[in-house]
């Protein structure tokens, strides 16, 4: 029974690391920035993409494309932050919804044009297939593998903005604009480079994602749901907050199958009422 | 009154476009089909399989059934909904005035679509939707599909009596075709004498199988039978049974084809050897027939392999133009169902015919199992079930 309960924790807080590494970008711009980004899994898609093709048409090996799809989806983001989406920074929560979600029809529809409608698998390395044993209960490695890097970008997403300069000129812009402005930070660059941020991380979430969940053009729907959920219930811009709703997320999802299986992937909902209930502002929020 | 409606429309502008239509399309010795399915969304892939069945068939044969050119009218109806999908068969019956309506990648439209089939009286061809049901929704109605029952049926008896199998669980998809796999297995497992241990659903769109695959580690049965929709799904249910080490030929697994589809298989990888799996086409087959359809395919769509979709979209297009040929070129949907009923023919997927009652596919489930061929993973047959009926459709009457 010991063995089982560890094995559905470790399941568990593995499958809300993964929403962890998708959501937390979209907690920080929407935070931070004041900017509803539904396009955010676009960029997750984005990423998987790239993953997909540098393994299959060019044979580099996984750990190198992870970098590569953080790289991709940052550098897109700049160039849709400079061109589409800091015109919606002003314009109302109405307009930014319904840009944005634009922006996923349009992602899906050219992902589905270039790469095709069907599932793109891809062959992970020997050393991050099957499992291991520990205690009489088997654990994934690749779980393993993906929990160690999501506490690796927790951490150093909270040392960068606790304890850096541009941690601080972030916080400084996001608490008042004009003050900062005036004491010489450039404030659309600090955003800009925030947005690049968030938008890498969720490219690298969806290379990682492709391993447990596939990826296909729809993706940017998909998990759309799952991410808003964990922003929410963690409240926005607290990159604590996401991360133990993303690990209490995927841990109810994984207990509440096992346990009551007729229930299924309900209790997260359940989860997301009951918290928003108490606290409306999340977990950790601060508004 | 809605209906009555529907028939007034559907009356008067068959008074109306039928004069014109008719002069210009005998004129024009051009058949007209509309197809409706599923083209966008989240089972687009099904539809453009299906369409690329159908294009190859048609590529095959200039372009025409029974000597005369068709004309292809595509309707989407973007995912799962009855009424769009009736709303369009409206469309094309009324202002397209199409003379064959086919396609139908998911039951839903197949339901959807089937009032005004028999109101209009046209030959509907359904080249997908799996569910029993369908063909008795209207009398127009032929499939050249399969039907989940009557793969899985046969399965759960063969698995007793010659996969040695006495105890299983099994795990299906939580929506009508998973429901259908599960009671149609289990009836057959069970008539055969074996025993169901434990039997859970998931949810559709499942992001992730742990939970459920300990369950069935907890269970610890002789067999696993699983039932769930093809694309991302099966490579992570693979995955998730390897961790906990519930592979063959520790413990059998046993599903329908899409399980074990290329793209699934090439994702799970080693640990997919030995499952089991019952369908109605196998692209592996080593057949004349088979051979040449599927080099044909893959020339055609940039070495992508045929699946179940592109045969029922394949093999429909044949009886389209066999039932064609047998009306003299007649569109009368009287007439064509009339000509459908028996038909039988030699498809790739093996020999087939419709069964003159029920209007449905009667064909061969072949068992095949995961084999590694000249390095390659690959469903390999291992037993065939010659003319297989859908045992549903008897247990209504």
């Amino acid at each position: 029974m010991v063995g089982q309960v560890a094995v559905i924790l470790f399941d568990g807080f593995a499958f809300g690391m993964l929403l962890f590494v998708l959501s937390v970008g979209l907690s920080v711009t929407l935070g931070l920035m004041n900017f509803t980004n539904l396009a955010h899994c676009a960029f997750g898609m984005l990423g998987g993409y790239v993953t997909v093709v540098l393994i299959r048409s060019m044979g580099v090996p996984f750990l190198w494309t992870l970098p590569a799809a953080f790289l991709a989806a940052a550098v897109v983001a700049v160039v849709l932050e400079r061109s589409i989406f800091r015109l919606l920074y002003r314009a109302g929560e109405l307009n930014q919804v319904l840009a944005t979600i634009g922006i996923v029809f349009v992602a899906a529809a050219s992902a589905a044009y270039i790469f095709g409608t069907g599932q793109l698998p891809i062959q992970l390395p020997a050393f991050l297939r099957g499992s291991f044993e520990y205690g009489g209960q088997r654990f994934g490695l690749y779980r393993a593998f993906l929990s160690a890097v999501a506490v690796c970008v927790a951490a150093l997403l909270v040392l960068g903005l606790e304890h850096t300069r541009f941690g601080a000129r972030v916080r400084a812009a996001v608490d008042n604009q004009r003050v900062a402005q005036g004491l010489g930070i450039d404030v659309d660059k600090v955003f800009a480079v925030t947005f690049a941020l968030g938008c890498g991380l969720a490219g690298l979430g969806g290379a990682l994602a492709i391993e447990i969940v596939g990826l296909d053009p729809s993706f940017g729907f998909h998990y759309l749901v799952y991410v808003l959920i964990v922003v929410a219930v963690g409240g926005l811009g607290s990159i604590g907050g996401s991360f133990i709703a993303a690990a209490l997320l995927g841990i109810a999802d994984v207990a509440g199958k096992y346990l009551v299986p007729g229930l299924g992937s309900f209790l997260i909902y359940l989860i997301l009422v009951a918290v928003l209930f108490v606290r409306p502002q999340g977990l950790f929020g601060r508004r | 009154m809605k209906n009555r409606v529907v028939t007034w429309t559907l009356a008067a502008s068959a008074l109306g476009v039928g004069f014109g239509w008719a002069a210009s399309a005998y004129a024009a010795d051009t058949v007209k089909i509309g197809l409706i399915m599923a083209y966008s969304g989240p089972f687009a892939d099904t539809a453009n399989q299906m369409q690329a069945g159908i294009d190859l068939w048609l590529a095959e044969h200039n372009g025409e059934v029974a000597g005369k050119k068709v004309e292809l009218i595509k309707k989407d109806t973007g995912g799962p909904s009855p009424d769009v999908a009736k709303r369009l068969a409206q469309e094309l019956v009324v202002r397209d005035g199409v003379d064959i309506i086919a396609g139908f990648t998911l039951t839903p439209e197949a339901l959807g679509a089937a009032d005004v089939a028999t109101q209009a009286k046209k030959f509907m061809v359904v080249m997908n939707a799996a569910t029993s049901v369908v063909t008795e929704k209207s009398p127009y109605i032929a499939r050249t599909s399969l039907t989940i029952p009557q793969v899985n049926y046969a399965f759960g008896k063969w698995a007793v009596e010659k996969g040695g199998v006495k105890q299983a669980y099994t795990l299906v998809a939580d929506y009508g075709p998973g429901h259908d796999a599960e009671s149609s297995f289990a009836k057959g497992f069970k008539e055969a004498g074996g025993t169901v241990v434990g039997a859970d659903a998931s949810p559709v769109a499942n992001p992730d199988f742990s939970a459920f695959v300990q369950r069935i580690k907890d269970a610890n049965p002789e067999a696993v039978y699983i039932f769930i929709p093809g694309g991302a799904q099966p490579p992570a249910i693979g995955k998730a049974l390897a961790e906990r080490g519930l592979t063959p030929p520790k413990t059998k697994l046993f599903g329908q084809g899409e399980l074990t589809l290329p793209e699934a298989l090439e994702s799970m990888g080693d640990t997919a050897k030995g499952i089991v799996t019952t369908f109605h086409y196998t692209m592996e087959r080593d057949d004349p027939l088979n051979n040449a359809f599927v080099k044909a395919y893959r020339d055609a769509n940039k070495n992508r392999s045929p699946d179940l979709f592109s045969i029922g979209g394949y093999d429909g297009m044949h009886l389209i133009d066999a039932a064609l040929k047998k009306t003299n070129g007649d569109t009368d949907g009287d007439k064509l169902i009339e000509a459908a009923k028996g038909m039988a023919w030699d498809s790739p997927r093996g020999p087939v015919s419709i069964d003159p009652e029920t209007r449905d596919i009667i064909q061969t489930v072949w068992i095949r199992e995961v084999k590694e061929v000249d390095g390659k993973l690959q469903n390999v047959v291992i037993d065939s079930i010659p003319n297989v009926k859908d045992p549903l459709h008897g247990a209504a009457k």
